[in-house]
């Protein structure tokens, strides 16, 4: 890979002992992939702050600067982590105080994670600590470079927002975050960009399910390809693409689709194919949307439901809005629980508009900063759990070894209500 | 009679081992269980099956961002595969091979999935590139 002048002065310890064990990772990395070049970014998003038992090892025998160059930069040499080089946020990671109490999850875990948020505030990291940073201000602008992990962060900022990122790990992000660079590689080339599949949807995509019960079929079919989607769609809203992105990366590896005439790189079918041959359409009808929602549905068998998930990526505010009128001056079913995820500045707007209380006052709860899957637990005794989010659907029952029903949220709330699993397909 | 497949190194250093062999791609994150070093997705053909000390020979990665952490993870707690071949080169399967820091061989031909069987003795050189078949 070539480097310029500044690259290698980087490499050569100029700035620093951390700053040179991060060249020497995206070096090997971006040699790895075959990159010819680095290119310079200024938008990091990755972890640094959340727990695991292989960082809790590290921070206990050698402190925060040890778990960021060991996990961050694959480094075993011993520095101090200087200020990032450029703007960087932390992702969703594990729960935090809002949760205590509320899972098996650790007291302890809990105050790591605090401790690392000082320390990690202290060098510039913005903990967002959510997996949707452009719900929250970290917005990139089409044709930016950046450097993001959470896979489906990744396929919204590269298809909906027209910046250009692969998806990043805790090393590459941890890296990047200290040299402003990242392997020009990937979804970072235009030729790189365009469509290589067609998928025409013949059946009505016009709801939030609808779009995760597609997302969910298109990452099956194409796995890592870029599909591009035409067909019966109705206007998607940022949570149906927030959803359909996400579903995609889990049944998938999607990094980027275009939707012509909704996404930016697609303003007809023909740009999304960069002016190549498009390719005959693979059909989604109504085996395939059924193949999706039975799949997603076939971790459930009991009827008995005690645990429902909501916001998954993380639950937009009008996504809250929508549970609260949902929820209003009714209560939950006895041992039934009910959270929404979002991240926690939305929260804060969440409490302002009173929608926080109408889902308390119903018996549900509104958390921040994680999610089951991310944090793997859930409430104590949890067995059956409902959901309106494919990826939750999809992760949880091997995460946490729970039945799993996925449906709308109309579904998930009546079933916390009830507490009884009456969805089908409608 | 030994077969040799010739790729790309990408993470320096030899090693023998048994082959895992899987033709569906792995999840890190919600695939494998770090602490078993065991794939754990329902739907896997490895489902609960133990890769530690095994030459991991899989497409590639699919699935969340988390996977290099998750293999990385495997390394910290000793239950690591002692080598990965792959062909499908990403971010998440390259960057996750170095951070699990094991011999590593990309892009081999002929396609090592479909002349590796598991359990077949591999060698596998991350400084050439070359994939043996011992037997």
């Amino acid at each position: 890979m070539k480097l310029t002048d500044e690259e290698s002065s980087m490499r050569d310890g100029v700035e620093g002992d951390a700053v040179a064990a991060a060249m020497d990772l995206l070096i090997r990395y971006g040699d790895a992939l075959g990159a010819e070049r680095l290119v310079d970014t200024r938008n990091v998003a990755g972890t640094m702050t959340q727990p695991s038992p292989a960082k809790a090892q590290l921070v206990r025998e050698k402190g925060w600067a040890k778990a960021y160059a060991v996990i961050n930069l694959d480094s075993d040499d011993d520095f101090e982590i200087p200020r990032m080089k450029v703007p960087t946020c932390q992702l969703q990671h594990g729960f935090s105080d809002d949760a205590d109490g509320l899972t098996s999850y650790s007291k302890q875990s809990i105050e790591l994670q605090a401790d690392a948020e000082s320390y990690y505030s202290e060098r510039g990291v913005n903990v967002l600590a959510t997996c949707t940073p452009y719900q929250v201000g970290n917005l990139p602008v089409r044709g930016e470079h950046v450097a993001w992990m959470e896979s489906s962060a990744v396929v919204y900022a590269n298809s909906v927002l027209g910046a250009r990122t692969n998806c990043e790990g805790g090393a590459s992000t941890g890296a990047a975050a200290l040299t402003g660079k990242i392997p020009y590689w990937g979804n970072h080339l235009t030729e790189n960009r365009y469509a290589t599949h067609l998928l025409q949807a013949d059946t009505s995509i016009d709801t939030f399910q609808e779009w995760g019960l597609l997302g969910y079929y298109v990452g099956e079919v194409v796995q890592e390809a870029r599909p591009a989607i035409v067909g019966s769609l109705a206007q998607p809203d940022l949570a149906d693409l927030k959803h359909f992105g996400a579903a995609t990366a889990t049944s998938g590896g999607v990094e980027i689709y275009h939707i012509p005439g909704i996404t930016p790189e697609a303003p007809t079918l023909e740009a999304a194919f960069g002016g190549g041959t498009v390719p005959e359409a693979i059909r989604y009808g109504d085996a395939e949307r059924r193949w999706a929602y039975e799949t997603l549905n076939a971790q459930g068998d009991s009827d008995d439901v005690d645990f429902i998930l909501l916001g998954c990526p993380h639950a937009s505010l009008d996504q809250v809005a929508q549970v609260a009128h949902l929820l209003e001056g009714r209560r939950l079913h006895e041992g039934t629980e009910l959270w929404v995820m979002t991240p926690r500045a939305l929260r804060t707007m969440a409490d302002r508009n009173g929608y926080t209380q109408t889902i308390m006052r119903a018996g549900g709860k509104v958390l921040t900063d994680s999610c089951p899957a991310m944090s793997r637990a859930a409430p104590p005794g949890t067995r059956v759990f409902a959901t309106d989010s494919a990826k939750q659907a999809h992760y949880l029952p091997a995460i946490l070894g729970i039945e799993a029903w996925f449906g709308t949220l109309d579904e998930c709330v009546d079933a916390a209500i009830t507490g009884r699993w009456r969805g089908e397909l409608a | 009679m030994t077969v040799e497949l010739r790729g790309r190194g990408i993470v320096p250093g030899v090693v023998e081992a048994e082959a895992l062999v899987t033709h569906d791609p792995i999840s890190g994150f919600g695939g494998i269980d770090v602490a078993t070093g065991t794939v754990i997705e329902p739907r896997h053909e490895l489902f609960g099956v133990c890769f530690t000390g095994k030459v991991l020979v899989f497409p590639g990665a699919k699935g969340s961002s988390g996977w290099s952490g998750f293999f990385q993870s495997t390394r910290l707690m000793g239950t690591a595969p002692a080598a990965m071949v792959f062909n499908v080169v990403t971010t998440k399967a390259v960057l996750g091979a170095i951070v699990t820091r094991v011999p590593t061989v990309v892009e081999a031909a002929p396609n090592p999935l479909d002349v590796v069987r598991t359990g077949d003795l591999l060698r596998v050189d991350g400084n050439t590139g070359v994939v043996t078949v011992l037997q």
